[in-house]
């Protein structure tokens, strides 16, 4: 397979970048995305040219490290597929693909493809945690009764795998589809409803202050999430949050 | 206006002030269907009844706050947003995963406000200023005018658009339970939105063509 690439290069944070066309041959249908992209790296390498920098970590669609927008989509035309599963057998020999990076003012481009998505790393951290003494005596999980549907909706909540894909994809650069799983997961499970007040505050208020939009529910962000993280946890925040400003 | 510090509350405050006017447009809606059925006297007393009706006038000046504040914030939050991302995406595909009405809220609101205005200017200054106006003649008669019909409707179909998102997501914004209650709002807000686009344009192009 033949393909045209259109890749976005920028050297360095503050560098100006922009679109490069290449021609890659030999490309298998059976490749991944990524390995797609790995055999253009070693041809530019042996033509001693600058290889594209691009985020990637397990290559099996749990670890959150891959991005990319491919051809105007979060992760390619797929549904409920990260980048590095994303393979192939999708392209057309001579197909043109263009590949950015995750447009958002609060996802600067660090190199080329990369963006440094820190910024949601420090939303967890303003609340997406219980706090329990870990020492002594643990309590066995099945001693406190879940009902069945919170037990499910929190487990399809915490699946999240915080790629970002949600903000790349929404119109407005929003963060509500991360942070409402995160806010969601721990305020459908009894241990999550001691500091559910505080955190469902404490991450909006990070979520501001880290310069993600607002969410208008376009709904975007539901279609392109690669874990299919439903809106349901956006107006759980909503109402987690109208609950918190009663307290 | 601490308590409008935070995305989230902003947004519960669009979806308030939002579905308070589609009780208006509801309202609305009921009054100038009287022009056609029963007729010019219901449609007379209708506005004799807004025009002196206690109730009425107390919320004359909330429904007026309800409008500035949605168009205002409106407005306010979209400038905001535009500013989060400000390299554009070469390529975006975003029809594929929104809808049209979801991300042009602002164009087809703003297209509102200004017939608004124009709306304002025709019939709302000149029922509240002449002295003894005949209502139901100055309501008919802007419709013999093609431009103001053709204007009128077009308005209309876009507030349509505006509702057929802005309805739904007004109880997405207030936390309602989504598993439970989004197919259902979304059919409600779609019957909603097509009444007020075709209710009132109907009108116009029965007043046009009689």
């Amino acid at each position: 397979m033949k393909l045209n690439l259109k890749i976005w290069r920028q050297p360095g944070p503050n560098a100006k970048g922009r679109m490069v066309n290449y021609q890659i041959d030999g490309v298998e249908s059976d490749m991944s995305f990524l390995e797609m992209l790995d055999l253009l790296n070693e041809n530019l390498i042996a033509k001693g040219e600058e290889p594209v920098a691009f985020d990637h970590d397990c290559r099996e669609g749990i670890c959150g490290m891959c991005s990319l927008f491919i051809n105007g989509e979060a992760h390619g035309p797929d549904r409920l597929t990260t980048t590095c599963q994303l393979h192939m057998r999708k392209f057309k020999d001579g197909d043109t693909i263009v590949i950015e990076p995750w447009r958002a003012n609060a996802f600067p481009v660090i190199k080329d493809l990369v963006v440094d998505r820190s910024a949601l790393d420090r939303i967890q951290q303003a609340g997406g945690y219980i706090s329990v003494n870990t020492s002594g005596r643990p309590v066995d999980a099945n001693t406190i009764p879940i009902p069945k549907k919170n037990a499910d909706m929190a487990f399809d909540a915490a699946t999240c795998i915080g790629c970002g894909a949600c903000v790349a994809t929404c119109k407005n650069a929003s963060a509500m589809l991360f942070v409402s799983a995160k806010v969601a997961q721990y305020a459908l499970l009894p241990q999550g409803r001691i500091e559910a007040a505080k955190r469902v505050q404490d991450m909006v208020a990070a979520m501001d202050a880290e310069g993600f939009g607002s969410c208008t529910n376009t709904g975007a962000c539901e279609v392109q999430c690669p874990k299919g993280i439903s809106l349901t946890n956006i107006a759980i925040l909503n109402k987690e949050f109208l609950l918190a400003q009663s307290k | 206006m601490t308590i409008l510090k935070t995305s989230v509350a902003k947004k519960v405050a669009m979806a308030i002030s939002g579905l308070f006017l589609v009780l208006f447009l509801l309202l609305h809606l009921a009054i100038n269907m009287s022009l056609i059925y029963p007729g010019k006297e219901t449609f007379e007393a209708s506005v004799e009844f807004m025009a002196t009706n206690p109730f009425i006038q107390i919320m004359q000046p909330i429904l007026a706050l309800g409008f500035i504040f949605h168009i205002a914030m409106g407005i306010y939050l979209e400038w905001q947003n535009r500013g989060k991302r400000s390299i554009k995406y070469v390529k975006n595909k975003a029809n594929v995963s929104s809808s049209w009405a979801s991300r042009n809220m602002i164009w087809t609101g703003l297209f509102v406000l200004f017939f608004l205005a124009v709306h304002l200017y025709n019939y709302f200054i000149p029922f509240k200023t002449q002295a003894n106006p005949d209502h139901y003649a100055l309501v008919t008669g802007l419709f013999k005018d093609p431009v103001y019909t053709l204007l009128y409707i077009i308005a209309f179909v876009l507030l349509g658009i505006h509702l057929s998102h802005g309805f739904q997501s007004a109880f997405q914004s207030l936390g309602t339970p989504r598993e439970k209650c989004h197919k259902f709002l979304v059919c409600c807000g779609n019957i909603f939105a097509f009444v007020v686009a075709i209710g009132f344009s109907a009108i116009a192009v029965y007043f046009y063509f009689n």
